[in-house]
């Protein structure tokens, strides 16, 4: 048992492992890859996998939701409100129209027109996790043409409802037994009240229930509790919304809408990605394990028929929408090729439909090869479209595109926010720039957002966090943190993944001032220097100096003090232990010798005019050349 | 009764000889306020604010400083371009300095025999201080003759600088209690060398 088990990861990991990449390289993207994955081991080339497929399908579709929990985190309720007339239009028109036009053509088919109906609304979805994970990994999700297509698969996701509601009004034969425990059961009004009631709780749950959680979570600091209750989150909806028969990756993304104002949405993020890769990658392979080329094999023209008519027929009822929606003209395209396939919803449809007797199993079969198929056509979609359709549209498209949701990146991204992350944010906020800002501290974190300012929860050395925080995109990144191996390791991970990033950060000591010097920072500043400066200048000011003087005096302490502190630099770290402990004897006698004020008081002769002074007494009758006072 | 302003100007006033003795001389005096811009402002960054109110709040303004390189210490050069802002001081709207008096004291190295054609100067002072005739000009204030105490590296001890000492608080005294007659004022050279020529007499009738 253990065996298989071990046997069957191997398989799908090694499966993963050789032809994502291969994928990738051939330009192809990961999706395609794992679909061939699945191709090459399942039955019909290698049969390495076999009748487990379904299930590892369902236990794979669980990434579905976790993408969609992620989808939700980028997105505020502010910007879902925005996004509410092309989610219904636009996404209402695209199901409403491509379920008519399918039908149409299945009742011209032949076919009874409940069937019809019945394969028009199942043909009408397209795949959220092929679009979305091929829009993000071309970084195409907030163009345009990506939030249309995103908005279209949303509403899709929420119709999947009704779906369900309608499927028994369209048996076609007799139904033998009652079917107890489906949506079809319950009375409408219930199924309302319940879908109400589900929605409440996610919400009430995002908002009451997870933040307190994380809060205390934070406090305990073990990593591993908050991946578990990131995880915990994701099914424990997942299966709230199965209870009460709704999409899961509906409630998901709703609780992650809800979440996505919170400060641990990073962390959220950074926990959740790695399942929601694997999970995916699973979910494709299986789809790629499981399509029946014995079926295909016997009905070419039929399949492939299906395929290429329901492909061409949405394509030209959504490249019509992106036209009557006002997409421009590269983002039509984009819209249209995007979704043109058949989604996985499909699958579960077709089973619910022999399950309602709307069908029968040999109506299915062809249908369940068709829509495999036509996913895995997708990601060829979108080789066509970027190689020959869009360079064909974009040259005449300069129009920029319109109603992009908001980046929520800012130019600068602050590790730290204790007192020295705080000043620095402060400054910069108080010119309108825009901070990010990670801490590692729960309490800290608790008081600055209760304050109104973005402050997100983690560690901030670590790169998929950095990512997370839009270190790609910023232009200024601050490591004000108080821990100097922290900091160092912090400077280190950004300057290696983001070597354009620009790096000002807090130091402890001398060490680390050069330290951090050497690994690229632009600017390192002690973190009490500035302070003590100050002081040194105030304590001047009350032993009776002027107040301008003070201030002269000390900066040129100071600029002294910053040439000597580069000049002793050079010779850091070059030679051994015990001669970097006798040269910080001699730094520290050389610090004593600075304290003298000759090296820099006597050198004073700003405004100086004893020589001038001289001068016109020794010749008071000759006008001196030059008259200075 | 008019309320003086007395912008002083100096770096190093620890070092300075004669301003900082003929700041002690009117310091005390009643209506006048004293405002040390470098004591101020150390970092050079002016209070606009702040010193805006202080021009609204007085009615003669006087620029004491040292007449470096035949101009202000740098922070009054800093003080005119931030404070004497258009829409308030000039220009349109720009009315708040409309009527005031205004004249500069300063100490100068050279003697006064070399600030004339024939001299190492080469121009008086009043051709010299133009700018600041012309920036009174355009803010619609009177400019007086300045208060020129000449040939300060000269001057060794308070003896030496008494009769300047005498005729710096006269001056203020008598701008105060409106006793200068502002049309003689403004067309003399050195209001130190012509005082008792612009004090208007006292009992005319």
């Amino acid at each position: 048992m253990t065996g298989g088990v071990l046997a069957m990861v191997l398989v799908y990991l090694a499966a993963a492992v050789v032809f994502v990449p291969i994928a990738k390289r051939l330009g192809l993207g990961a999706v395609l890859g794992y679909l061939v994955a699945g191709v090459i081991i399942g039955p019909f080339v290698l049969g390495l996998v076999g009748d487990e497929g379904h299930s590892v399908t369902h236990f794979a579709e669980f990434g579905v939701p976790v993408m969609l929990f992620l989808v939700g985190l980028e997105l505020r309720p502010g910007l879902l409100w925005q996004l509410r007339k092309p989610i219904f239009g636009l996404g209402g028109a695209q199901v409403v129209a491509t379920a008519a036009a399918v039908a149409g053509v299945a009742v011209a088919a032949g076919l009874h027109y409940k069937i019809a109906i019945a394969v028009g609304l199942i043909f009408a979805s397209s795949s959220t996790a092929i679009v979305l994970s091929t829009l993000a990994e071309r970084n195409l999700l907030k163009t345009q043409g990506g939030q249309a297509s995103f908005s279209v698969l949303l509403f899709q996701d929420i119709a999947v409802v009704p779906i369900f509601a309608v499927f028994p009004l369209l048996a076609t034969f007799a139904v033998i037994a009652p079917s107890a425990g489906d949506a079809g059961a319950r009375p409408a009004w219930q199924s309302a009240l319940l879908v109400l009631a589900a929605v409440a709780g996610v919400v009430a749950i995002g908002r009451f229930v997870v933040r307190p959680v994380f809060q205390f979570l934070a406090t305990v600091k073990v990593r591993e509790s908050f991946t578990a209750a990131a995880l915990l989150i994701v099914v424990g909806i997942a299966y709230l919304m199965y209870l009460v028969d709704l999409s899961a990756a509906l409630g998901t993304f709703l609780a992650g809408v809800v979440l996505a104002d919170s400060e641990y949405r990073h962390e959220l993020e950074t926990d959740l990605e790695p399942f929601r890769g694997l999970l995916l990658g699973l979910f494709f392979i299986s789809i790629g394990a499981q399509i029946d080329f014995g079926l295909i094999g016997r009905e070419p023209l039929m399949i492939g028929g299906i395929v290429i008519a329901t492909m061409a027929g949405k394509l030209i009822v959504l490249y019509a929408l992106g036209r009557l929606f006002r997409l421009d003209r590269s983002s039509r395209w984009l819209f249209a090729f995007a979704l043109a396939q058949i989604g996985e919803f499909a699958f579960v449809l077709l089973t619910q439909g022999q399950k309602d007797h709307i069908f029968t199993a040999a109506v299915a079969a062809p249908l369940v090869a068709a829509v495999a198929l036509s996913m895995a056509l997708t990601p060829l979609m979108f080789i066509v479209l970027e190689r020959f359709v869009l360079p064909a549209v974009t040259d005449r498209d300069a129009e920029r595109p319109e109603d992009e949701i908001v980046s929520e990146d800012t130019p600068v991204v602050i590790a730290g926010y204790g007192r020295f992350g705080q000043m620095v944010g402060r400054i910069l906020r108080a010119n309108q720039i825009g901070v990010t800002i990670l801490d590692l501290d729960p309490e800290m974190v608790e008081v600055v957002r209760r304050l109104g300012v973005k402050v997100y929860y983690g560690d901030a050395s670590r790169m998929d966090l950095l990512h997370a925080a839009g270190c790609a995109r910023a232009k200024l990144f601050v490591c004000a943190v108080d821990d100097k191996e922290e900091a160092t390791k912090i400077v280190e991970q950004v300057r290696h993944h983001f070597p354009n990033l620009t790096i000002v950060s807090r130091c402890r000591d001398r060490q680390h001032y050069w330290e951090l010097r050497k690994l690229g920072c632009i600017a390192v500043f002690r973190e009490t220097f500035g302070s003590a400066y100050e002081a040194g200048i105030a304590s001047l000011i009350q032993l009776g100096y002027r107040s301008y003087t003070a201030h002269r005096l000390a900066r040129r302490w100071r600029d002294h003090e910053e040439r000597t502190l580069e000049d002793l630099g050079k010779h850091w770290g070059t030679e051994s232990y015990f001669a970097q402990a006798k040269q910080r004897m001699e730094e520290a006698e050389r610090l004593m010798r600075d304290v003298d004020p000759t090296v820099y008081l006597e050198r004073d002769a700003a405004w100086d005019n004893e020589s001038l002074r001289a001068d016109t007494q020794v010749d008071a009758a000759a006008p001196p050349v030059a008259e200075r006072p | 009764m008019r309320r003086i302003l007395v912008q002083f100007a100096h770096p190093v006033l620890e070092r300075s000889r004669v301003n900082r003795r003929l700041l002690a001389a009117i310091r005390d005096i009643e209506g006048v306020t004293v405002n040390d811009l470098y004591e101020a402002y150390p970092a050079l960054a002016i209070d606009v604010e702040r010193e805006q109110a202080l021009l609204v709040a007085h009615d003669v303004i006087v620029f004491q400083h040292p007449f470096y390189w035949y101009s202000t210490p740098a922070i009054l050069k800093e003080w005119q371009d931030l404070v004497l802002e258009h829409g308030w001081a000039y220009g349109a709207g720009g009315t708040q300095l409309r009527s005031k008096l205004t004249l500069n004291a300063i100490t100068t190295g050279g003697p006064a025999h070399a600030y004339r054609r024939e001299g190492g100067n080469r121009f008086t002072v009043r051709e010299l201080l133009a700018p600041w005739e012309q920036t009174a000009f355009l803010c619609g204030m009177r400019f007086l003759a300045p208060h020129v105490v000449h040939a300060a590296l000269r001057i060794v001890g308070d003896d030496d600088l008494a009769p300047r000492r005498d005729s710096y608080r006269r001056l203020l005294e008598a701008l105060r209690d409106d006793r200068i007659d502002l049309e003689r004022a403004e067309a003399a050279q050195n209001l130190a060398d012509e005082l008792d020529h612009v004090l208007a007499p006292r009992e005319v009738a």
